[in-house]
């Protein structure tokens, strides 16, 4: 063999690496961008851990609730990881430029490929459906104002990518099995092909060179396509893919209803009701250590797991089209929630970026420049955001953490809940009534 | 039997200074909450169920001035501070008394002291009075008559921190069919149950501006069924499905109620 026979794969290895490395790039910037939020335990119960990831990532059992989009959704995602054992057979052929490499497997590889087709073809027309819900039925959590611009653009183009990978695979199938009847050299006789047979028909007439042509675009592009959607993930919705496992491992495990208690004031008020403290002795930590901000007014006040929360959600909405508020027409979304923490998790490491790796304050925060204290104040914490996520994202957290900030830093609590704050304080009820009279009630 | 007859019925209520002053312990702690102690509804709530306790001779005690909001519905506002102040404070009330077992009608007290308490020094078997009237249902401590609701129709409003917050929603369902009621379930119920509106601490403020109350949605949800009454197991639903109602106009044919009330009223 000459030299000059190597270049395909040498491009391909290239590529290969190209896409891989820059990706591996994103991952480590989405790790440090993650790492930005404060630290939380989430290391007890390991086993109930993985059955959740199990059960909500891999079974999909969520998804299901809404079981048009439900059953969709399975296809298209049965079909994204079964179709990349396929992915797999193409990366060896680059690099070792052999041609299906796996057909030695004989009646089983004819399976696997039939299977791959099948699930293609279905992956088209789920395709198409989502296409149908996003543009033509125009499903109202699809229109929210939070939806408007990229992310609307970004769930399109998801679809466009899906529906061209798809097509060139087939494509790339059908020209095989065109050069296999037409016992063209190096087309070893390997695999079914139940879908792409009928587009073969399209190829008949058409010489053994057109066809090696069409064979092999449709094969690079389909393997640069898949690399440069991989790409894709970091910039898009679709980040979903990968972070649905760990954020299903690490979401709540306690009843919806358990709001973390804040180990900092719980310090506070221990030493407040602890009749032998000394209230003028001097603060036993380092001093020049800042004391911790109650609450969050911006996204490295928030735990990491909130932050991996913000990047792993999928714009579906189905968490504001539960939103009782939302539904009675409050600006809050849960949704824009998520997106608004991603987008400024995503400023702030892009200013971490531009300033050799130190963040400098840029005058803005998560808190009234993304989201406004009437959102905040409109949730009624009834956790059917929670309840409604597939992936157990929880944006009634960050509403909480950030009500924090604005009660305990800035008090600056809607005029009516500090009435009925300082009731509680001064007569352990929030209305307005002595403690004394609590057992009325009986005699009345 | 109306509600009436339980306001004229005597009620035997002590509080665990007394069940102290004679050295015994009471079965359990009704705690009352804030809502149960001072508003004039719930204050109804809090008779009838101490109604059941009574007629099953069950031998419970209150706080009485001792109590105190568990602040819930200041964590929820985010003020921190003052929920644990409230917390403690309750903590060390509860623990003085070495309480073992509480229940309440107010699925917010139940959550904060079933699932924010412990972490703070206070652990208890906390249990909503729907699952306790269900438990004495089932120890046959409780026998009810079962004709006042026969047939009637009747839907379940599942309040947010006792349905989706801790996933009790088959005790009060369980407890309306003894009274031979029939339940019409609301399109959206159980995990999907929406909201009344009043969570979160929106009880005590004015909504933010929109195009509807959430309480005249959720009221919407519960008249499609049909009914002829609307069984909450929370005090600040009740409030909420009753001002919907009124909204609705419907206040004169459709009654809500707590499910406690369904119970002492079948007694």
């Amino acid at each position: 063999m000459s030299m000059t026979s190597y270049i395909p794969n040498i491009v391909f290895a290239i590529l290969l690496s190209l896409g891989i490395g820059y990706f591996v790039k994103n991952v480590k910037k989405l790790t440090r961008n993650i790492k930005l939020g404060r630290d939380v335990d989430v290391s007890d119960n390991k086993p109930q851990r993985w059955k959740n990831m199990a059960r909500i990532a891999l079974g999909q059992t969520k998804m299901v609730v809404r079981p048009i989009a439900g059953i969709m959704h399975i296809i298209v995602y049965v079909g994204f990881v079964i179709i990349n054992i396929e992915v797999l057979e193409i990366i060896i052929d680059g690099i070792l430029g052999t041609h299906r490499v796996f057909a030695p497997l004989g009646s089983i590889y004819d399976f696997l490929i039939g299977s791959f087709e099948i699930l293609a073809f279905l992956v088209v027309v789920a395709v198409v459906v989502f296409w149908v819900r996003r543009n033509t039925i125009r499903l109202k959590r699809f229109f929210k104002p939070e939806m408007e611009g990229w992310p609307k653009k970004d769930g399109n183009l998801i679809l466009y990518i899906e529906l061209v990978l798809m097509g060139l695979f087939l494509t790339m199938n059908a020209a095989d099995f065109q050069l296999q009847q037409l016992d063209a050299p190096h087309y070893v006789k390997a695999g079914a092909f139940p879908i792409s047979q009928y587009i073969a028909l399209l190829f008949q007439g058409l010489s053994i060179p057109t066809l090696i042509l069409v064979e092999r675009v449709a094969w690079w592009l389909h393997i640069v396509g898949i690399l440069a959607f991989l790409n894709y993930l970091y910039y898009s919705k679709h980040l979903h893919i990968l972070l649905a496992f760990p954020n299903t491992y690490y979401g709540k495990l306690k009843p919806q209803g358990a709001f973390s208690n804040v180990q900092s004031v719980t310090n506070e008020v221990k030493l407040m009701m602890d009749p032998s403290a000394d209230p003028f002795a001097a603060p036993a930590e380092d001093d020049s250590a800042e004391p911790e901000k109650f609450g969050a007014s911006d996204v490295m006040d928030l735990n990491w797991v909130q932050l991996l929360n913000a990047y792993t959600c999928t714009e579906c909405g189905r968490c504001t089209s539960e939103c009782p508020a939302n539904q009675t027409g409050k600006k809050l979304s849960p949704r824009k929630i998520m997106m608004d923490t991603r987008d400024r998790l995503e400023e702030v490491g892009k200013n971490i970026d531009a300033n050799k790796g130190k963040f400098v304050p840029d005058g803005k925060q998560l808190l009234d420049n993304y989201i406004t204290k009437e959102e905040l104040w409109a949730c009624t914490t009834c956790n059917a955001c929670v309840q409604a996520c597939p992936i157990s994202i929880d944006p009634l957290s960050i509403i909480v953490e950030m009500r924090r900030f604005l009660v305990m830093e800035q008090s600056a609590a809607p005029m009516e809940l500090n009435n009925m704050m300082s009731n509680i304080e001064n007569n352990g009820a929030p209305w307005p009534y002595n403690q004394m009279d609590r057992l009325n009630w009986v005699n009345e | 039997m109306n509600n009436m007859e339980i306001m004229a019925e005597v009620l035997q209520v002590r509080t665990m200074e007394e069940f102290m002053a004679q050295g015994i312990q009471p079965e359990i702690l009704f705690w009352v909450g804030s809502a149960g102690s001072y508003d004039d509804r719930a204050k109804k709530i809090s008779r009838a169920f101490v109604k059941i306790l009574n007629r099953a001779k069950v031998d419970f005690a209150v706080l009485g001035p001792e109590e105190s909001c568990t602040g819930d519905v200041a964590k929820r506002a985010g003020n921190e501070f003052l929920f644990q102040m409230q917390a403690m404070m309750n903590i060390e009330v509860l623990n003085g008394y070495e309480i073992k077992r509480i229940v309440t009608c107010d699925p917010h007290s139940f959550n904060t002291l079933k699932n924010e308490y412990p972490s703070l020094g206070g652990s208890y078997d906390v249990v909503h009075h729907t699952q306790y009237i269900k438990e004495l249902i089932d120890a046959k401590r409780l026998t009810l008559e079962g004709q006042v609701y026969k047939e009637k129709r009747i839907t379940f409003h599942d309040p947010c921190y006792l349905g989706r917050a801790n996933s009790v929603y088959d005790a009060p369902r369980d407890i309306i069919k003894k009274t031979n009621a029939n339940i019409v379930e609301m399109k959206r119920h159980k995990k999907t149950a929406l909201c009344c509106g009043a969570g979160g601490a929106q009880m005590f403020k004015e909504p933010e501006k929109g195009d509807m109350d959430i309480n005249i949605l959720r009221t919407k949800d519960a008249l499609e069924t049909n009914p002829n009454i609307i069984a909450t197991g929370c005090p600040y639903c009740n409030t909420m499905m009753t001002d919907g109602i009124k909204a609705h106009e419907k206040e004169d044919t459709i009654q809500v109620l707590d499910v406690a009330e369904l119970i002492a009223n079948s007694l």
